[in-house]
C-alpha cells in the first residue's frame, strides 16, 4: 500500500467495555478514501458497538480515532455530524408520527426557526433527485415501507453533509428488489465522493457492495482486505472461527394429518389497520411451513392470532380439528400448541424470574410441579437440571435470573420448556433471530428433530436462508396477504424474493 | 333578560377558564415532551400563595405574579430532577408535589387567610372594541388583563409546537427520544425546559386566582382546578388551540356552579365540572381512533441512552 496517502479514519487500538464483556478489544485498522468499507461479524462481534463509538453515541475505554491523520475526539452525535459522519440505524431513529420533513428538520442547526418546512422541502427533493433517493417530503413515516425510511434516514444524513456514512445491517428489512436499489444508491454515492461504511453478517453482500472488508470476532479484528483478492469461504472461515455447515441434515419428508388448519382468517393490527388479510393454510404432522416475508408484514399478527394473544375478526382456526378460533391462550397450550414468541425477552420469559420459574412458567399448576397451592420446588429443581442438560443452555445454576443470560440460551430455554411439553405443533417466530451462527444452528437442528417425531412446525422468519433451508413448504406473505404457498423445492429464492415484494405466484413468470 | 344572563354567564367563563387555561397550555408543552406534571394542583397553590403573600406585603400584584411563576417553575424544578434526572415515576414524584404544596401553602397561608388584599389587578375595559354588538360585552368589558395574555399565548404556543423547529424538537422529544437524541438534541434539556414552562405557568394561574380572580387567600383554593387541567390536556389532543376551548366549556361549568346554586343542590353543581371530566375522558377513549394516536408516544417514560 502507498505509504503517503493518509487514511480516511483511522482505529487505533480502541478498546470499549460493557459489564461483564469487552465489546471492543483493541481494535485497529484503517478505512480508505472513496471506499465502501464492510465490518463484516456475526452478532455480538462488536460492529455496531464500534460504530456507535465512530458516531458520538458511546465513548471508548481507551485508544483513539484518526480522522484524515487527525487525532479526534467525538463525544457526542453533534460531533459526529459537525465532521461529517451520519449513521443509518439498524433500528430506524424516526419519530414514526412524525412527517418526512419533521424528521429532516429534527436537530438542524442551519435552519430557519419560524418557518422550516418549506426550506427543507426544496432541498431535500434536489437530494433525493440527484442520489434516486425519492421519497414524499410530506408522508408521516408510519405509512412509509422499510426500504422508504431507510430513504429518509440516509437522506437526512446526506443533508447534514455527510461525508462518511455508516450503514448497520441495511438489509436486514429490505426485499430483495429493495437491496439492490439501495446497492445502486450506494455506487452512486462513492462515485459523487462520499465513502460508505457497511455494517452486515451476510457474505454475499460484502462481496457484491464493498471494495474492503474488516472481519471482527469476539470484538477483535481478525483481518482487514481487499474484497477482490478474497472468497466467501474465507471469510466466513474468519468470521465464525470455524467451518460451518450450510446446509443442514435433513430427511426426507414424511406427511402426515392435518394438525393446523386456517381458514379465511383476518386480523386488524395494533394501529387498527388489516394485518392478516384472509389467510388459508393447513400444517400437518412432520411437516416445517416456513412462512417468509419481510418484516411488518402480519408475521406478528398471524402467530398472535394462532396462539390467542389477538382476536381474529373472521376466519376459523382448527387444530387437531377442534375449532379454537379466538380461543384462549390457555385453552390453545392445553391443545398441546407450543409458542416461541417472537420477542423472546418479553414474551418468552419473565426476566426477573430464576431459570427453574422460567422453566415452568406453562406447566407450573400441573402435577407434579404443583401440590395444591404450592409448588415443589424439589420437583422443580430436578426438571430444570434436565433440561439445561438436554437442552445444553448455558449458565450457572438453575437459580439465575433468566435475564441474565444471553439470547441464544434464553431461546434454547425457551423452546426445551415448549418442547418439553410433548407439543402436536409449534408455532416459532424468528426462532434464530439475533443468535450467532452456532446456537441458531442448533435451533435449527431442535425444529428438525421434532418434525421427525411427527410434530406441525409453523416456521415465521424473515431469514430467507432459514425458511428455504429448513421448510417442506414454503408460505409467503405481504402486507398480510397470501402471495403463494409452495414446495420448496419447486421454487427458487428469487421467486420467493419477488412474492415478498407482492407479486403473486401466479403472476410470476416461470 | 334571558339575553343579559348569557351574556354574563359567557363574559364570567372567560374569568373561571383562564387560570385552566394557563396550567393546561403548560401541561401540554410537558407532555409533549413526555413528562406528566400530576403537581400541577401544588404547584397552582404555590404560586397561588406566594403571589397573595408578595402583592398583600409589597402592594404590588405584579410582582405578585412573577414571584408565583418563580414558585411553580420550582416546584417544576423538583419533578424535573426527580423524573428526568433520576427517572424516578412521573406519577409519584407529580403526586408528592401536589401534597407537598397543598400542605406547604396551607402552613404559609395561616396569616393570610381571610385579609383583604388591596392591591389587586384590575379589571379593563377595551375603548372602541367594547360597543361591538354582543361579542363587546362578553370580552372586553370588564375583563382582566390576565385573561388576554392567556388568550394571546394560546395560538403563539401553538404556532411555536406545530410550526416551529422548537416544536418539531419538542415533540420528537416526547415521540422518540432517542431519535431526538441521535439527531443531536439534548433530551434532558428540552424536557427540563417544557416541565418548568408547565411549572410556571401553573404557578401564574394560581397568582392569577388569589390576585385577580377573587382577590382573597382561603386554603385550598384551587379547589381541584390543577386536576382538571390534567383531564383538559387528554381532552384537548395535547393541542394549545383545543386546551382553549375545553378550559372555557369547564370555566363556563365551574361558573354555572355558582349560578344555578338557587335551583340545584350545590353538592351535585360543584360534582359538574369533574363529572363532565369523567365523561369527556370515557367518550375519547370509545370514540374514534384517532384520538390515541396524538398522545406523545414516550409520555412517562424516562429517557436511558443506549436501550432500544
Amino acid at each position: 500500500m502507498n505509504e503517503k496517502t493518509t487514511p480516511l479514519i483511522k482505529f487505533d487500538s480502541v478498546v470499549k467495555r460493557f459489564p461483564g464483556v469487552v465489546a471492543n478489544d483493541e481494535v485497529s485498522f484503517e478505512v480508505e478514501e472513496g471506499t465502501i468499507h464492510s465490518l463484516l461479524g456475526e452478532n455480538g462481534a462488536g460492529k455496531t458497538t464500534l460504530m456507535k463509538i465512530l458516531y458520538g453515541l458511546y465513548r471508548q475505554n481507551s485508544g483513539s480515532i484518526y480522522l484524515r491523520g487527525e487525532k479526534t475526539e467525538i463525544d457526542s452525535p453533534t460531533k459526529a455530524i459537525e465532521l461529517g459522519i451520519g449513521m443509518v440505524h439498524q433500528h430506524f431513529k424516526l419519530v414514526s408520527n412524525h412527517t418526512v420533513i419533521e424528521n429532516i428538520a429534527l436537530g438542524l442547526s442551519d435552519v430557519s426557526v419560524t418557518r422550516p418546512t418549506q426550506q427543507i422541502e426544496r432541498k431535500l427533493i434536489e437530494l433525493a433527485g440527484k442520489y434516486g433517493l425519492e421519497v414524499d417530503p410530506r408522508a408521516k413515516i408510519w405509512q412509509l415501507s422499510a426500504g422508504e425510511k431507510q430513504r429518509v434516514e440516509i437522506l437526512r444524513a446526506l443533508y447534514r453533509g455527510a461525508e462518511i456514512l455508516i450503514l448497520d445491517e441495511p438489509t436486514s428489512v429490505l426485499t430483495p428488489g429493495e437491496t439492490e436499489r439501495l446497492f445502486g444508491v450506494l455506487e452512486e454515492m462513492v462515485t459523487g465522493g462520499k465513502n460508505v461504511i457497511f455494517i452486515t453478517h451476510k457474505l454475499d453482500e460484502v462481496m457484491k457492495i464493498s471494495d474492503r472488508v474488516t472481519v471482527l470476532r469476539e470484538g477483535r479484528v481478525i483481518d482487514t482486505l481487499d474484497t477482490a483478492s478474497t472468497n466467501k469461504q474465507e471469510l466466513s472461515k474468519k468470521m465464525v472461527g470455524r467451518e460451518v455447515l450450510f446446509d443442514l441434515e435433513r430427511n426426507p419428508c414424511d406427511r402426515g394429518e392435518n394438525v393446523l388448519e386456517v381458514e379465511g382468517i383476518t386480523g386488524y393490527n395494533d394501529k387498527g389497520v388489516v394485518a392478516v388479510d384472509d389467510l388459508s393454510f393447513s400444517v400437518c404432522e412432520g411437516e416445517i411451513l416456513g412462512v417468509a416475508g419481510v418484516a411488518g408484514n402480519g408475521q406478528r399478527e398471524l402467530a398472535e392470532v394462532l396462539t390467542g394473544l389477538r382476536e381474529a375478526t373472521s376466519g376459523r382456526v382448527l387444530i387437531n380439528g377442534k375449532d379454537l378460533t379466538n380461543a384462549s391462550p390457555r385453552e390453545i397450550a392445553e391443545e398441546r400448541v407450543a409458542h416461541v414468541p417472537e420477542d423472546r425477552i418479553k414474551q418468552g420469559i419473565v426476566g426477573k424470574l430464576t431459570l427453574s420459574d422460567n422453566a415452568i412458567l406453562k406447566n407450573y399448576r400441573k402435577k407434579p410441579f404443583s401440590r395444591g397451592m404450592f409448588i415443589n420446588y424439589r420437583k422443580v429443581k430436578e426438571w430444570t437440571k434436565d433440561l439445561i442438560e438436554e437442552f445444553n443452555v448455558k449458565v450457572p445454576g438453575a437459580d439465575t435470573p433468566a435475564n441474565l443470560l444471553s439470547g441464544g440460551n434464553i431461546q434454547k430455554l425457551i423452546l426445551g420448556r415448549e418442547v418439553s411439553s410433548d407439543p402436536r405443533l409449534i408455532i416459532a417466530s424468528h426462532p434464530t433471530y439475533g443468535l450467532d451462527v452456532g446456537a441458531a444452528e442448533q435451533i435449527r437442528n431442535l425444529l428438525l428433530k421434532q418434525r421427525d417425531n411427527g410434530v406441525a412446525v409453523l416456521l415465521i422468519s424473515e431469514n430467507l436462508t432459514e425458511v428455504t433451508s429448513l421448510s417442506d413448504r414454503i408460505a409467503v406473505i405481504f402486507e398480510g396477504n397470501l402471495m403463494g404457498l409452495v414446495e420448496r423445492n419447486e421454487t427458487t429464492r428469487d421467486e420467493i424474493g419477488m412474492m415478498m415484494a407482492g407479486t403473486r405466484f401466479e403472476q410470476l413468470e416461470r | 333578560m334571558i339575553e343579559a344572563w348569557v351574556i354574563g354567564t359567557l363574559a364570567r367563563t372567560l374569568a373561571y377558564g383562564t387560570p385552566l387555561l394557563l396550567g393546561t397550555l403548560g401541561e401540554i408543552y410537558s407532555e409533549r415532551s413526555g413528562v406528566v406534571n400530576l403537581g400541577v394542583e401544588g404547584m397552582m397553590i404555590m404560586g397561588a400563595i406566594s403571589a397573595f403573600a408578595t402583592a398583600f406585603t409589597t402592594g404590588n400584584p405584579w410582582l405578585g405574579i412573577l414571584v408565583a411563576a418563580i414558585a411553580g417553575g420550582l416546584a417544576a424544578l423538583v419533578h424535573a430532577f426527580a423524573s428526568i434526572t433520576l427517572r424516578a415515576n412521573q406519577v409519584v414524584s407529580g403526586l408528592a408535589l401536589t401534597m407537598l404544596g397543598l400542605g406547604l401553602s396551607g402552613l404559609f397561608g395561616k396569616g393570610f387567610e381571610g385579609k383583604p388584599l388591596d392591591s389587586t389587578i384590575s379589571n379593563v375595559t377595551v375603548p372602541l372594541l367594547k360597543d361591538i354588538p354582543y361579542l363587546g360585552k362578553i370580552l372586553f368589558i370588564d375583563q382582566n388583563p390576565i385573561v388576554y395574555i392567556s388568550i394571546v399565548l394560546t395560538p403563539i404556543l401553538s404556532y411555536i409546537l406545530f410550526k416551529t423547529s422548537i416544536g418539531i424538537t419538542i415533540r420528537s422529544v416526547g415521540e422518540n427520544p432517542a431519535a431526538a437524541d441521535s439527531a443531536g438534541i439534548n433530551v434532558w434539556k428540552v424536557r427540563y425546559a417544557c416541565v418548568l414552562l408547565g411549572g410556571v405557568l401553573a404557578g401564574i394561574a394560581g397568582g392569577y386566582l388569589s390576585i385577580a380572580y377573587r382577590p382573597a387567600w382561603t386554603q385550598g383554593m384551587t379547589g381541584g382546578m390543577g386536576w382538571l387541567v390534567i383531564a383538559l390536556t387528554i381532552f384537548a389532543s395535547w393541542k394549545p388551540g383545543r386546551g382553549l376551548v375545553g378550559a372555557y366549556i369547564f370555566g363556563a361549568l365551574i361558573h354555572l356552579s355558582y349560578r344555578l346554586q338557587p335551583f340545584v343542590a350545590p353538592q351535585l353543581l360543584k360534582m359538574m365540572p369533574y363529572a363532565f371530566a369523567i365523561l369527556a375522558l370515557v367518550a375519547l377513549a370509545i370514540g374514534p381512533g384517532k384520538q390515541k394516536s396524538e398522545e406523545p408516544n414516550s409520555l412517562m417514560e424516562p429517557y436511558v441512552r443506549g436501550e432500544k
